[in-house]
């Protein structure tokens, strides 16, 4: 199971980093929200997968996964969440700016040169 | 920290406040505070003689890194004496002169008593320090101090060239310094001098020890201007005249000197001759180079300047003809006067010299030129400036009775003995040495006569003068006059005066022997008269003739020159760096992430390579079930899709699909609370993508060269490759316990909830979580920010 989700962690990061070299602003964005997806899971893998019960108390005595690295993605979700909205405001008030969504051609406007 | 550690630093305390004095008295010239520095310190320093000259030492510890074997030993020595004094005496006349020479209405005084209070400090440093490392920090700064200070006017185009020259200069001599003292402290594991004396056979005998000295060379003739380093201190007198008697003559260029010296108990026990002919050989060439080229100098200070490389030059042959000494085992060691004949020789330059930059600096003040084709007949007009040129000029050119006369002797001493040594064939070549010395010497002599009859002799020609000229005030003249005293008085009394003084420098130099200085005004009738008698006669000769042989400097063609060669080095050096860093520095965002990902790639693969950290451990891996191979299936195709999608819609929802895979697959691992904010975020997070996607433009994707996406998918599955890796190996290595057990236990009780997962977060970590609500607080004024600062400046226009 784990060797699965590292590869799938793997897929994961590299179409990342695949979007995040192109020229579109939106596929960058796109590439930000994936590459949090993979960490999530890597964070998780890490950890190891399926070792008990959901992180509740219970009185049988059943042993359970790992809260803490569930608690520290939690976290991470919400922040990852946090940085796609400003991302998506940064890059619609660019291209409102600047007229492109094209990183390449984003050199500043005449006035803030 | 002792006081004499607070007697290095006082400059540079001091230093700070400067600007404060500027500001607040601004009626009171700055130099009148300043001054008490070098005064407090020379007598500071002073009252050290009495025990030095009993053959102790002052050794004062001041732990700095410990751990790199770096202290702040200070070491007061008879070497380390004689140049403190030379630094605090020749700074207190110099910063005397300089109240006179700096109008206080029209120059930037903080700046310049803050630069030159740095130096002193600086070169204190490096003559008081025994850690070569803290020594060669002070190094350093004694060149930026230097550089600083040629560029004082920095308005001027030939101040900031000669002031860039000097450094690059000396700076590359400092770092090939640094070379040389890693190698040293790779041979024998320490910086201190004292400890390095105590290594020497280990040090001699091993391999890199060459490397070590000519590194260690380097950095002295880079700074001391020998040839073919020279270049720099020409152009370096374009610095204020007093900065030019202070750092480019007297004391900041014999640090290179300095170095030489300090270094000779270690470095002259070598056997193949190299640091003898090195030395030596450099040495007497740049006295000869020095000289000649002075004669042809029409500037005032330019011919002090090629006087003071040509002096240099002399100073470092004699030290380098010296070290052979070491090799004899004789008591009554003929060879030593060479060493005693440079640290006298070193003193007396300071005086002469020191004299005759300040007389050069009065004559610009009161004249407006330095230029000797305009001048000339200044002696009746000053009187007192006339004799002491006069004084210094004679003593440099050898004239009896001066100082300078009875170094000259000595000089001429030590380098007929070179003919007597019968080791590192000097037998054959060493030959060039009293050659090179006498007609170098000749040279001196025409220079020097140039220098104070052309000015102060002649016609007087008030035309070409800006003002009409008269003897400066007092203040200007009291520094030169004391020095020109001293240049009489050590002539008469040289034995008294510093006898005891050269014994103990001599002894830090080469401690092997046992010396008695005795400097004799009449030596017979040996050869050493002979060459004197020759210099003056032929040198009167040649100055009478000029005009007839100094053609033969037309014969150099002009294009070969050493300042051409670094005027056209420079230029391409900036060209081909702005090449190199063109090539990668390209402005594009994308080009610097590619070089994040491949570093990524290549750091952390090599490492997992070479420390063998990938594992594979499939001994606790869990079981797959059909749900999370379909689940990955989903994952991969979302992936693919969003990669291929040629509409912004299709990747949005492809987007969205994976995240809901995501959350499924936490759903899964046992993480309810994970799959449901994950559901919800993700919900959000498309509708916000689907809100943006009305604002952005149509075209989704740019036109991108197969290259383009060859390269990028090569980075891409490089980084998926390496993560992939790190994955396995990560979760197949347990290098200590989980630290979740106590969460896991102390969830019900105290903390008096039932989900760990959420007791975690708002008990355990709930600063964590405070925190993470606080950047969504910041993102969210962000974003209110951007749309809101929009709004306002359309309503403005």
């Amino acid at each position: 199971m784990e060797i699965l989700m590292a590869i799938i962690i793997g897929v994961l990061f590299a179409t990342a980093t695949y979007l995040f070299l192109s020229k579109s602003i939106l596929r960058i964005i796109i590439a930000s929200g994936l590459l949090s997806h993979g960490a999530h899971l890597l964070i998780l893998t890490m950890g190891g997968l399926k070792k008990g019960a959901v992180p509740l108390v219970n009185d049988i005595g059943v042993s359970v996964t790992d809260p803490l690295p569930q608690a520290l993605i939690l976290t991470a979700i919400v922040i990852s969440f946090g940085v796609t909205a400003l991302f998506l405001v940064i890059a619609y008030r660019a291209y409102q700016e600047l007229g492109t969504d094209n990183i390449d051609k984003m050199r500043g406007t005449e006035e803030n040169e | 920290m002792s006081a004499l550690h607070l007697a290095i630093l006082m400059p540079f305390i001091f230093a700070f406040f400067v600007p404060i004095f500027y500001k607040s008295l601004r009626k009171i010239h700055t130099g009148w505070i300043v001054l008490f520095i070098p005064v407090i310190l020379f007598i500071y320093f002073i009252q050290f003689i009495p025990t030095l000259l009993q053959g102790k030492e002052i050794v004062r510890s001041l732990p700095w890194i410990p751990s790199l074997n770096v202290d702040f030993t200070a070491r007061l020595d008879g070497l380390g004496i004689l140049f403190a004094l030379l630094i605090t005496g020749i700074g207190s006349l110099v910063v005397l002169y300089s109240i006179y020479y700096l109008n206080k209405d029209k120059e930037q005084l903080n700046t310049f008593y803050m630069y030159l209070l740095l130096f002193m400090g600086a070169m204190l440093g490096v003559v008081l320090s025994d850690n070569l490392i803290v020594l060669y920090t002070f190094w350093e700064l004694t060149s930026f101090s230097s550089f600083l200070l040629i560029g004082y006017w920095y308005e001027r185009e030939k101040s900031r060239y000669g002031a860039l020259k000097s450094m690059l200069i000396t700076v590359f001599g400092g770092l090939c310094l640094l070379g040389g003292i890693l190698i040293l402290y790779v041979i024998a594991g320490t910086f201190s001098i004292q400890e390095l004396m105590t290594q020497v056979n280990v040090i001699v005998n091993h391999d890199l020890f060459v490397f070590a000295m000519v590194l260690l060379l380097l950095g002295a003739f880079t700074k001391s201007a020998q040839f073919p380093f020279y270049i720099w201190l020409p152009d370096a007198m374009e610095a204020p005249t007093p900065v030019s008697a202070y750092l480019h003559s007297a004391t900041m260029v014999k640090a290179g000197i300095y170095l030489v010296a300090r270094m000779t108990p270690i470095f002259a026990f070598d056997s193949s001759g190299l640091w003898v002919w090195l030395i030596g050989g450099i040495g007497i060439f740049t006295l000869f180079w020095g000289s000649f080229n002075a004669v042809k100098q029409t500037d005032l200070k330019a011919i002090l300047a090629f006087s003071t490389v040509s002096q240099l030059g002399l100073i470092l042959s004699l030290f380098g003809v010296g070290a052979a000494a070491i090799h004899y085992d004789i008591d009554e060691n003929i060879y030593t006067v060479a060493i005693i004949a440079a640290i006298f020789h070193l003193i007396n330059h300071a005086t002469f010299k020191g004299s005759l930059f300040m007389v050069a600096g009065i004559v610009d003040h009161e004249t407006g030129t330095r230029d000797i084709r305009k001048l000339g007949g200044l002696m009746n007009f000053l009187p007192i400036t006339f004799t002491v040129a006069l004084i210094g000029t004679l003593s440099m050119a050898g004239i009896p009775p001066f100082n300078g006369f009875l170094s000259k002797e000595m000089f001429f001493t030590g380098m007929i003995r070179v003919l007597q040594l019968d080791i590192f064939n000097m037998e054959t070549l060493g030959v060039l040495f009293p050659v090179l010395a006498w007609v170098g010497s000749v040279f001196t002599f025409i220079y020097s006569m140039i220098f104070v009859w052309k000015t102060f002799g002649g016609s007087f020609q008030p035309e070409k003068m800006e003002k009409k000229p008269h003897e400066p005030p007092i203040g200007m003249l009291i520094p030169p006059v004391v020095l020109g005293s001293l240049v009489v008085i050590f002539g008469l009394f040289p034995n008294a005066l510093l006898g005891g003084l050269i014994e103990s420098v001599a002894y830090s130099v080469l401690p092997k022997f046992k010396y008695e200085v005795h400097i004799s005004h009449w030596h017979g009738f040996g050869p050493e008269l002979y060459m004197t008698i020759g210099v003056i006669v032929i040198g009167f000769a040649l100055y009478q003739s000029q005009g007839k042989w100094k053609k033969i400097y037309d014969l150099f063609p002009k294009k070969l020159t050493l300042n051409k060669l670094y005027d056209s080095f420079i230029p391409s050096l900036e060209t081909g760096s702005n090449l190199v860093i063109r090539s990668h520095m390209t402005g594009y965002l994308r080009s610097y992430l590619a070089y994040i990902f491949i570093f990524f790639i290549g750091f952390l693969g090599f490492t997992m390579w070479s420390m063998n950290a990938f594992v594979l451990n499939t001994s606790k891996v869990g079981e797959i079930s059909i749900y999370e191979i379909v689940l990955s299936l989903l994952i991969v195709i979302g992936c693919i899709t969003i990669v291929f999608a040629k509409s912004r819609l299709t990747s949005i929802i492809a987007l969205g699909a994976v995240g809901y895979t995501v959350s499924l697959l936490f759903v899964v691992f046992r993480a309810p609370d994970l799959a449901l904010t994950q559901l919800v975020i993700e919900t959000i997070s498309v509708a916000l993508f689907l809100l943006a996607f009305y604002h952005l433009p149509k075209k989704f994707r740019h036109p991108e060269t197969r290259r383009f996406k060859l390269n990028n998918a090569l980075i891409a599955i490089g980084v998926g490759l390496v993560v992939t890796l790190l994955a396995i190996s990560s979760y197949s290595t347990k290098l200590f316990d989980s630290i979740s057990q106590y969460y896991v236990d102390n969830t019900y009780d105290p903390a008096g909830g039932e989900n760990m997962v959420n007791v975690i977060l708002v008990d355990f970590r709930g600063f964590d979580t405070l925190f993470e609500i606080s950047v969504l607080a910041i993102a969210g004024l962000g974003i209110y920010g951007l749309i809101k600062l929009r709004l306002a400046r359309r309503s403005e226009k």
